[in-house]
Order: C-alpha cells, then structure tokens, then sequence
C-alpha cells in the first residue's frame, strides 16, 4: 500500500472520529451501514464481475434476524449481530450457490428472482410483523457500554465499519482477490489455468453477503426496527446506484456513492417528497452518460491525466 | 509397433460434436505423438477450433472419446483438464487486460502454492514467485515490460506473454489457437521461434493459417475439412495429397505447395 494511500486512509479515519460532534450520529451511522453494504457489494461486482440484482436480501434478512434474536431471544448484543452476519452469510451460500451456475444478465435474474422469493417470505411470516416491520429492537450493552447512548453505539458502529473495510481491502489484496480479477478479466482464461472459477466465484458471494449482513444487523441496531424496506429490490438498485455513482472497482467509490445518496435523500426527503425518487433516477441516468468511472473512479483518472501532462 | 502406440499423448477415437443438427465435428479420429509439434489446418468452417474446444472440455462432446496418456478424460471438467497438463490458448489473445504483465504470469503460477483461496493473507506472499515469473517473462523476452499494464502492449507481446503464462505450468501438452494471426512478419518469426524453443520436452498441438509456420516448425499436420480429418502425415505428403489440394482450392492451395513463398 502506497504512503499516499495510508495517509488517505488515517484522515478518513480521523474525520469519522470527530464526525459525531458535528453531525447527528444517527445520519452518521446510517450512512456507515450503506458504506459498508455498497462496499460489500462493491467485492462482488467490481472486483469479481458478478452483478447480482438482489443484495438487499441479505441486508434485510440480517436486519430481521438480528431484530428477532435481540428482542424476542433476548441475547446478548454481541450474539445478535453475530447471529444475523451469520444468517445472511448462510442465505449468500444457498443463493451464490444456485445463481454462480448462471452467467451475466441470468445470473442477475437468478439473484433476483430468488430475493424476492425470499421478500415474499419476510411479508408473509409472522415474525417480522410483516408491513409493520420488527419495532422496538433493544441494542443491549457491549462489554458494559451500554449502547442506548446514540454516541458509544457510534464508536461501536465506526469500529465495525472499520474492521470490515479493512477485511475487504485484505480480501481485494490477497492471493484470492488475484484470482477474483482474473475470473473479472477474463474468464475462461482463468478456467484454462486450472482454475475451478465457480468455488471462487461461490466464497467471494458468502463474502460479500456475509458482509452485506454485517451491514443490516448493525442498522437494525442503530434504528432500533428491522423493516421490509430493507429487503426489497429498490434497496438491491439503490446500492448499485451507490457503487456505479461513487466508482464501481474501486476502494473508496461505494463509501463516496452510499454518502451522497444516503445524504441526499435524508436532506431531501422533507423538502420534496416522493419527488426523491425522480431525482434518483435522474443522478443515475447522469452518472451512467457523463461520467462511468463514478466519482472516486473520475477523480482517479483526472489526476493521472494531471501527471501525466507534468511529465 | 506397441511402443509406437503407447507414444501417443492424445488421441481421439470417433470425436463428434452437433450443434441442433449442424455437425461441426464429425468423427474425427487424431493422434498427437508425443514430443511432436502437431499442427491442424483446414479451410474456414472446418472445425478446428470446435476440436480444441472438445479437447479442453469447453464444449462437451456428442459422442465419441478423448484420451491423455491412455486415460479417459471425455468427461472431466475444463479445469481438471488443465490441471493434468494440457492447457491451451485461445484465438483472441487470452490474457488478463488490466493487471501487469507480471501479474499475469503469476496467477499462473499461483495455483500451486496452494493459498489461492486465502482471503485473510497479504498478496505479497506471492512475490515468492516473482523470480521464477521473471524468468519465464525472459524466455519470452518480456522482462523489461514486467510491471506494464498489460492491455497497454502491442498484439505481438500479448500473445508473446501468453505463451508465458502457458509456460508456467509446465504443461506437458500445449494447445495453441492460431498463435500467428494478425501479426506481422517480424513477430510471425520470433513466435515461430519461440514455439520452436518451448517444444523441447513437451507436445504442441496448433491450429494455424500461416502455411510457412506449419511447414516450418511442424512434424505432423492434420488436414481437416467439413469436420472429418482429410489427410494426416508429414508436410510434403499432405501437401501433395490431391484431396487436399482439392478443398484447398485457389490461392491457399498454391501457398500449400510451395510454402516458402517465394
């Protein structure tokens, strides 16, 4: 990793810290989540080349589990959201498994067709109290904090994050994320060097689910509900729109797209309404004409231009 | 005349491949002896590449039976396929654009360490491979371009560097689709070249169009036309095979008589 890059990285960190003293924590952690779900997903499409269409089902069913394991269980935090990572984790394995048989736009169709098989169950069982969601979720205490308090759940939640952020940089930079851009770059290369692309393809699935998971039980905690929202296909779009917006394939576009977005529409959910969603569509439509990179992905680009012209 | 038999690293035995009633392959029986560079022509449509896709499994067969080193590998997967040391090129340039020339010899080479499932380590445990992908960049003259991005190369040096990376595992049977096409006459000759070189222990099976790579570098040809093997044997022999010269007609058949050109 170059100095420039871990300098990036220690800034980051450092404003993240400070953050809650300026902004609200909630939209905050909020925001957090969706970093972490885009960057998940971010694994899967930019670094493998899998476009799956149906992400938000393993947000949501991590959302619910963890929902249900805290309030009705009773566990402990700790548990709670390691039983939701570990549902989703589960969920990624039987769904990769199904869908990574598939190719392109069937293997989009695959993920999405089994997410909403899965929606239909979370709106018909009666454990997430269906249109209602799961209200009242206690966040418990973590090693004697106890987490009611908006800004020790920040730090808990900022820590998760972080963690994970860095699994996923060690996973992209790995002997295994070689393979996974070998399979991106050229598949059937990769199958006449010997390799079994569909066990790669498989593990970098649960992964990215797993940490999509991550992502949903740290939000249940954070809003205290689990809710259909969370599994249902405009949240599966939504984080597409957050990785092409902010650079697909490249390490902090998901962070950059899920910031803007979430931002977005938090400011302008009182302002416009329903409106939102045109103004969603629209964003798309531009980042998919004018810039493809993504803003992380442009940004990139114009710099190496730059240098390149000094030269 | 059983030793002779046992010599052969690859043979097929009544290969057919249909595709909702076209034949492309039809009954193709071939020998590749070992240690020899066995190139396959034939007119457009012929169904060489068809073949090598059947022989590497990336198609499966409609009948018939594939065998390496006298054992049956009509049903294994593409991978086991390449694992047991026969791996093949493809007729576009099979390499991975957007990493480094290095990188691309290294995946190659990475599968033996046997960590290629490890998420949790740091990719610089593969720089222990860096000497031996190095050495392999060298062989195909492509040292000094190791830490280019590779969809930043000529044509010549990709392909240059996928032979590399078929290198690095060593196979014992090497598979080239058309390793020429497009390229000028420099680079014809410094991959004929280096063909040449790497067939030392080891058996090439190619298909190729350039008539003076064939009759230069290759000790056995295999003539294919509408799917079915027209004529087998030395170059001179097939070359002066009347069938031959028949589904050659026009201009290929002259440039199959008198290879040189000139």
């Amino acid at each position: 990793m170059s100095r420039r890059v871990s300098i990036a990285y220690l800034v980051g960190l450092g404003l993240l810290l400070l953050a809650p003293m300026f902004i609200y924590p909630i939209l905050v952690m909020k925001v957090l989540c969706f970093a972490l779900f885009a960057c998940a997903f971010n694994l899967l499409l930019g670094y493998t080349g899998l476009l799956s269409f149906g992400h938000a089902v393993f947000l949501g069913s991590a959302a619910y589990v963890t929902g249900h394991a805290l309030k009705v269980w009773e566990l402990p935090t700790l548990l709670g959201l390691l039983a939701g990572t570990g549902a989703a984790t589960l969920l990624g394995w039987v769904i990769g498994s199904l869908a990574i048989r598939r190719q392109g736009i069937y293997f989009a169709m695959v993920t999405l067709a089994l997410a909403q098989m899965v929606f239909f169950f979370f709106l018909q069982a009666p454990f997430t109290g269906g249109e209602d969601g799961l209200q009242g979720v206690p966040r418990g205490t973590l090693f004697g904090l106890d987490l009611a308090d908006d800004i020790k759940l920040y730090y808990l939640v900022l820590a998760i994050f972080a963690g994970a952020f860095w699994l996923i940089q060690r996973t992209i930079h790995s002997p295994f994320g070689q393979i996974l851009k070998a399979i991106r770059e050229n598949e059937p290369r990769a199958i006449s060097l010997g390799y079994d692309v569909a066990q790669y393809k498989l593990l970098a699935f649960v992964l990215s689910a797993g940490l999509a998971g991550l992502a949903g039980a740290t939000k249940t905690l954070v809003f205290k509900f689990a809710t259909l929202t969370d599994a249902h296909w405009h949240t599966s779009g939504e984080v597409v729109l957050m990785t092409l917006l902010g650079g697909m394939g490249t390490v902090f576009g998901p962070v950059v797209g899920a910031t803007v977005i979430v931002t977005l529409q938090n400011e302008l959910a009182d302002k416009v309404g329903s409106l939102v969603t045109v103004i969603m569509g629209a964003i798309f439509v531009i980042c998919v004409l004018a810039f493809r990179r993504g803003i992380v992905g442009e940004s990139i680009a114009l710099y190496q231009r730059m240098i390149g012209q000094k030269r | 005349m059983s030793l002779m038999a046992d010599d052969c690293i690859l043979e097929t035995t009544g290969l057919v491949k249909e595709f909702r009633g076209f034949v492309a392959v039809n009954g193709v029986n071939l020998k590749v002896k070992r240690g020899h560079i066995h190139a396959l022509i034939g007119p457009n449509g012929a169904g060489k590449t068809t073949c090598f896709n059947l022989l590497t499994k990336f198609l499966e067969p409609t009948r018939g039976t594939i065998r390496f080193n006298g054992e049956d590998i009509t049903h294994e997967s593409p991978e086991r396929i390449a694992r047991r040391g026969i791996v093949r090129s493809f007729q576009i340039s099979a390499v991975f654009p957007h990493l480094t020339v290095l990188e691309n010899v290294r995946i190659a080479l990475q599968r033996k360490l046997g960590t290629s499932f490890h998420f949790w380590k740091s990719e610089r445990s593969l720089d222990a491979l860096n000497d031996r992908a190095m050495e392999l960049l060298a062989s195909v003259g492509l040292d000094e371009h190791a830490a280019m991005i590779t969809v930043e190369m000529p044509y010549g040096r990709k392909r240059a560097l996928e032979i590399a990376t078929t290198l690095a595992l060593d196979p014992e049977l090497m598979l080239l689709d058309e390793p020429t096409q497009g390229m000028g006459h420099e680079d014809v000759a410094r991959v004929m070249a280096l063909i040449k070189k790497v067939s030392a222990n080891r058996t090439i099976l190619m298909v190729e169009h350039n008539m003076k790579v064939v009759a230069g570098i290759s000790d056995t040809l295999t003539v294919l036309a509408r799917g079915s093997v027209l004529a087998e044997g030395p170059y001179a022999e097939v070359a002066a095979n009347p069938l031959v010269i028949e589904a050659y007609m026009g201009s290929e058949a002259g440039e199959l008589a008198s290879p040189a050109g000139h």
